[in-house]
């Protein structure tokens, strides 16, 4: 990133150069194809959430509905067929403290990894390191054994918590904490904080940017998680909005404008997240340690 | 690794005045606090990783249908079950012709979308958001939009519509293996959620290939486009590469949610953890062989990552750290 900084002056001529190798209007009908096809499944989505279903299944294709039915928003809560309502407030809760709890305990254990001196460090770090080679999907199995033999099957308890240890984030937060300016914590502990202190009250504060981009990352990831919510989600009291999607496909009954109306619902509130904390999404994948 | 000994070097003056009063000493010894900060975290990860990797090992040793407790000591068993099970190997199959086609393809549209993005003088930043904005939306919820009206069977699909247009009739995207159309659907879909996501990756590597080398490029006489690509950019993206596509077969590796809501009830296209979910939580639940599947699973990804890692160095960048 910083290498970028000082070479902005120079760009200009070069990107010009450049862009006249392919011809700048050509450039922009290239990208705006591309853009038009990244764009379709969104419209489709609203296309057919504010249909009729004798117009979204017709024989002509119509790209605009004739008469836009605004009424089918409330349509997806007032299905008996699946409590949606529920399993949206289910999935708000479980994103929320899901993205909670792994901000809190990876970044503890990233930090003490990465700056707290303990002559076995190295060894505690390997041990995070090799549950990166075991993807958390393919243990799902016993998982789920554990779990449920705990009785947490159908509880927020068993949909949140083996997820929070995720050795990948904690990773991600001692490969930032490596990096981070020694100083700040030095100046900390010369006034007389402990290592407990120094975190909460310099290291964290200093490093709310990292912390945004992480939390965006992980709540996108536990809004959209489908698995573990399936598996866990036995009974529909319990099933977040990504299973209750998933029910709508199996179900006998297909109601087209219903079932894209509550994608429709189900998308919206990442878009907002998206919206307004892209600019930290964006640093953090593109921080996200796998820098060249 | 040099953090720990400097900082090793660094500590003596906070421990010398700690030796004075004990309890203040036990909150600031370096040893009680990386517990306190990485204990939680250990905790978990011993009992919802490890114990369940272990249990797993334990229960694919035994006869375990319907219960989790079993008694019935059956050796491999459960693993010649496994091996010799033909739609487990079909689901290994499935993975490497998935793999060989969304790998390569997202490769490619990722770094296609990050060079046109990277070369917009205006609207640069929309452009990379538009890309982007496919990553919030689910496996679930694009699977429906591809199956339901994207790629649906009848006339009202919207790829019906298209070849209907040129009088081709109705292809049955999903219903059958033979042409094997669904390929082209859930390739499709993950090619849709996914290169935003990888775009960015190539965008900030793009960046931060220094300038100069294309200066001196042309100074050397390549012609911008195909020679400057080919001889500077490609090499400079190197190591990102490497990394895109050690994640995208790792993700490859753990598909479920657009083959579980796409092909529900087919015989076919399925991969390895939809077999395993069948086998564990299916009808039989027979969580031995679901138990030596995941195991069996786990030792192959192990394989191929660190095969991957010796032949494109990945994780060298970590050690030299």
């Amino acid at each position: 990133m910083t290498v970028t900084a000082p070479e902005t002056g120079k760009k200009k001529p070069t990107g010009s150069r450049r862009g006249g190798v392919m011809g700048s209007s050509g450039l922009y009908i290239a990208t705006g194809v591309a853009a038009l096809l990244f764009l379709l499944p969104f419209y489709l989505i609203v296309r057919n959430s504010l249909m009729t279903d004798p117009e979204i299944t017709g024989e002509n294709w119509k790209w605009f509905p004739t008469d836009i039915q605004w009424g089918n928003i409330t349509e997806p809560f007032n299905d008996v067929t699946v409590d949606f309502a529920q399993s949206m407030w289910n999935s708000v809760v479980v994103a929320v403290l899901h993205t909670t709890g792994i901000l809190l305990v990876c970044s503890l254990a990233g930090y003490g990894l990465a700056r707290i001196p303990y002559k076995h460090a190295n060894k505690v770090f390997y041990v995070v390191l090799t549950t990166l080679m075991v993807p958390t999907a393919v243990t799902f199995v016993p998982s789920f054994v554990l779990v449920s033999s705990f009785g947490w099957v159908d509880s927020y308890r068993g949909l949140i918590i083996p997820g929070l240890f995720s050795g990948f984030t904690c990773f991600l937060f001692r490969q930032y904490f490596l990096g981070f300016p020694k100083e700040l914590e030095e100046a900390a502990r010369v006034d007389g904080l402990g290592y407990w202190g120094a975190y909460w009250r310099v290291v964290v504060p200093n490093s709310l940017n990292f912390f945004a981009a992480i939390a965006t990352i992980t709540f996108i990831n536990g809004w959209n998680s489908f698995l573990w919510p399936l598996v866990i989600g036995q009974d529909p009291s319990a099933w977040t909005v990504q299973v209750a999607l998933s029910s709508y496909m199996t179900n006998q009954t297909v109601n087209y404008h219903l079932i894209f109306m509550a994608t429709a619902i189900s998308i919206l509130p990442l878009l907002f997240v998206f919206l307004f904390l892209q600019r930290w999404l964006v640093q953090g994948i593109a921080q996200t340690g796998i820098k060249g | 690794m040099s953090t720990t000994t400097t900082r090793g070097v660094a500590q003596p003056a906070p421990a010398k005045v700690s030796k004075g009063r004990p309890r203040r000493g036990l909150l600031a010894s370096s040893t009680f606090n990386f517990w306190l900060f990485t204990g939680p975290f250990l905790i978990g990860l011993v009992i919802f990783v490890f114990v369940p990797i272990g249990w797993s090992i334990y229960l694919s040793f035994f006869e375990a249908r319907f219960t989790v407790t079993p008694s019935q000591f059956i050796g491999f068993e459960n693993y010649t079950q496994v091996l010799t099970d033909v739609d487990f190997l079909n689901s290994l199959v499935t993975f490497t012709v998935f793999a060989a086609f969304i790998v390569p393809a997202t490769w490619a549209v990722s770094l296609g979308l990050a060079l046109l993005v990277n070369r917009l003088r205006f609207m640069r930043a929309f452009f990379r958001s538009v890309f982007f904005l496919p990553t919030a939306v689910s496996y679930v919820a694009a699977s429906l939009i591809w199956k339901m009206s994207l790629f649906n069977g009848v006339r009202f699909g919207l790829a019906n519509t298209v070849i209907g247009w040129f009088g081709i009739d109705n292809i049955a995207w999903l219903a059958s293996p033979d042409p094997p159309w669904y390929w082209l659907v859930i390739v499709t879909v993950r090619l849709w959620l996914q290169s935003g996501f990888y775009m960015i990756l190539f965008i900030a590597a793009l960046q931060n290939i220094p300038r100069e080398l294309y200066e001196a490029a042309s100074l050397d006489g390549a012609k911008p486009g195909w020679q400057t690509f080919r001889y500077i950019t490609l090499p400079q993206l190197r190591a990102t590469s490497t990394a895109v596509i050690l994640l995208l077969l790792v993700a490859a590796y753990q598909a479920f949610d657009e083959f579980f809501n796409l092909l529900p009830k087919a015989t076919w296209g399925q991969p390895p953890l939809v077999e395993l979910y069948k086998m564990a939580l299916g009808e039989n639940q027979n969580y031995g062989a679901g138990s030596a599947g995941a195991v069996v699973l786990t030792m192959l990804i192990c394989v191929v990552t660190l095969l991957q890692g010796k032949f494109m160095g990945f994780g060298r960048g970590e050690e030299s750290k």
